[in-house]
């Protein structure tokens, strides 16, 4: 039996899981793991819980900037390419107005600056969360369906130093959890 | 507004509930996941989808005459070259409006009642602008050249004429329309996941398991999401406003009496908001009560949303007055004659019924009585959504047919044609929220349960 658990230990399992019948309790799990020094985890909820992404020691997203260069790139993208149409490509006189009338430019400017940014935001959050995915361990827990209706899970991933599948199964019962999890790769 | 989520007085139906009845994270999972997952389709819906599609087969029957024929099947005629298909697009384009408000411009005010109703608002965006594109592309002749419209490096060697208002309109109308399907399934990707989990079938599975990409609601992957939410609706705000605005361009830089005029950038983007919100009581009242949704759409919704059409409605009528006022104080021959021609002219009757339903019957939402009552917002809603449409009639076709020279007056009025791809385009819009109702959650279900939790919280 400890044979089978140690054989199975770090290589063959990707975490252990915990699950939580609310938001408070996962959030103060959450913050326990963080403190009893584990690094590698996520945790997973039907909605988002204010706090529990700074819990787990993640803080600073790139999303705004990646936002900040969609807007700009369409911002100067746009202008250019009226500039670029009305004055070097197919150069028309309007009415004796100058070639590069760029009042008549911004409103197109605008709607491009919000496009490229939008397009960028949509893009930017699946791609910094990795984004699809159509396999990923977790969902090989029976249980982690009910994370899209009503349970909240915590997972310490076996990549984690401090992991160890009798240690953390002891800190998750302790942490009050409902249901402990192996998850396979 | 200083956002405050504690201060809920700010919201003037704050004594009703959000959430009637006691629900649960489970229980409201379960009751609008149901509605889509179920084997059993109601009556009501086939006999709803039915009779649309019906309409969408004379849309499709229209279109393919019109391409055949060409446009002479329409009643244009010079001086209305503009006739119904503008007064369509304008009509289904401020429809769209109200979703985006609801999403977008709501959120970032804190407004909570916003989370039941802001799912199908953006679903009605959608088809509305989807309805609305459809009218421009059929109006221009040969709908087959529209790329025309975009700039490429073409093999005839010229550019859009990017100082036209119509072009802004291209560009306007093209962002608001991919910028709303962005972010309305940037939301539904989390109730996807749901419907993965939910479903039974093998092929429901694997088709919302493709949709959801594999979301599983981690901590980490919800951070960046509502970031990434928040700045998509802070960018939304700005473009709702701003389409309206290039659209009422395409009147307002032109010299014709009645376009030619300053206030139509702000009076458009009002009337857009009027008339979406409008058509949204329209959709959400009989929706509630065939699927039972009275515990997440309550009266308080329906009530709030007749005070917002209220609100909207009388910088309507701020606008039409001032439009009259203007024609007077401006002393211009022309703009004096326009006015007295849209009231007292051939088509006099039209502005009077478009005042009657757009600015007289809606004022019944003083009442307080009245905004409770579900039939009172119901008929005035579908007053308004009749009230709109004619109020562009008039703007488009009265200013049209008479302008400076009376040698050039003309009289102009819809063919069978025109009327059929109207109520096409309606059958088109109702056909796709069919299909809408039945396979994706009309409701936003992971906002709702994050709204039971804060309910829960307050209670303790």
């Amino acid at each position: 039996m400890t044979d089978a658990i140690a054989k199975r230990d770090k290589t063959s399992v990707y975490g252990l899981m915990a699950e939580f019948d609310s938001p408070e309790t996962l959030l103060e799990a959450a913050r326990g793991a963080f403190a009893a020094g584990f690094r590698r985890m996520d945790a997973y909820s039907p909605f988002p819980v204010d706090g529990l992404a700074e819990a787990i020691g993640f803080h600073r997203s790139s999303v705004p900037l990646i936002v900040l260069i969609g807007g700009i790139i369409g911002c100067f993208g746009g202008f250019f390419l009226q500039y670029w149409a009305a004055v070097i490509d197919y150069p028309i006189n309007v009415g004796g107005r100058p070639l590069n009338s760029w009042p008549s430019f911004i409103p197109v400017t605008f709607e491009l600056t919000i496009l490229v940014a939008s397009l960028f935001a949509f893009f930017g959050v699946l791609a910094l969360n990795r984004l699809p995915m159509p396999y990923h361990p977790v969902f090989n827990v029976e249980r982690f369906e009910l994370a899209s209706r009503n349970r909240f899970f915590l997972c310490i991933e076996a990549t984690d130093a401090k992991f160890d599948v009798e240690s953390t199964r002891k800190f998750f019962e302790e942490a009050g959890s409902q249901g402990i999890y192996e998850v396979e790769p | 507004m200083e956002p405050n989520p504690q201060n809920e007085s700010t919201d003037a139906g704050g004594s009703l509930p959000l959430i009637g009845g006691e629900h649960t994270f489970g229980s409201i999972t379960d009751k609008i996941s149901s509605i889509v997952l179920t084997g059993r389709t109601p009556r009501f819906w086939y006999i709803g989808f039915a009779l649309s599609f019906v309409l969408v087969l004379v849309l499709f029957f229209c279109i393919a005459a019109l391409v055949a024929v060409g446009v002479g099947l329409f009643g244009i005629m010079i001086p209305v070259a503009w006739g119904f298909a503008i007064v369509n697009f304008v009509w289904w384009i401020g429809i769209g409006h109200a979703g985006t408000l609801i999403s977008a411009i709501l959120l970032l005010l804190r407004q909570k009642w916003r989370q039941s109703i802001n799912r199908f608002a953006e679903a009605m965006t959608l088809f509305a602008v989807a309805c609305a594109g459809l009218f421009p592309l059929l109006h221009l002749g040969r709908p087959w050249y529209f790329y025309w419209l975009f700039p490429y490096p073409s093999t005839m060697g010229i550019q859009p004429q990017f100082r036209s208002p119509l072009v802004w309109d291209v560009f306007a109308v093209s962002t608001y329309f991919t910028v709303s399907l962005l972010f309305w399934f940037l939301g539904l990707i989390p109730d996807l996941a749901t419907l993965r989990d939910r479903a039974r079938g093998r092929i429901p599975r694997f088709i919302y398991g493709m949709l959801a990409m594999g979301w599983r609601g981690s901590a980490i992957h919800w951070h960046r999401y509502e970031i990434a939410y928040l700045l998509l609706a802070g960018l939304a705000t700005p473009l709702v406003v701003s389409v309206h605005t290039v659209v009422s361009f395409d009147f307002a830089v032109a010299l014709v009496p009645g376009w030619h005029s300053t206030i139509f950038p702000p009076y458009f983007v009002a009337g857009a908001i009027y008339s979406g919100f409008a058509m949204v009581l329209t959709i959400a009242i009989p929706l509630r009560k065939l699927y039972g949704l009275e515990d997440f759409i309550t009266m308080r919704h329906l009530k709030n949303m007749g005070i917002i059409m209220l609100v909207t409605g009388m910088i309507v009528a701020y606008g039409y007055l001032m439009e009259t006022f203007m024609a007077w104080y401006s002393g211009d021959i022309f703009e004096k004659y326009m006015m007295m021609n849209r009231m007292f002219g051939p088509y006099g009757w039209m502005y009077w019924l478009l005042i009657l339903f757009n600015i007289l019957i809606p004022q019944a939402l003083w009442f307080r009585s009245l905004q409770a009552n579900v039939l009172a917002l119901f008929l005035i809603a579908i007053s308004v959504n009749v009230g709109m449409w004619l109020e562009r009639y008039v703007i488009v076709v009265v200013s049209l047919h008479r302008d400076y020279m009376p040698s050039a007056w003309g009289m102009y009025s819809g063919t069978i044609v025109d009327y059929a791809v109207l109520a096409g385009s309606i059958g088109l819009f109702v056909c796709l929220l069919f299909i809408f109702i039945r396979f994706l959650p009309m409701i936003s279900i992971f906002e709702m349960r994050g709204l039971v939790h804060e309910e829960e919280t307050r209670n303790d």
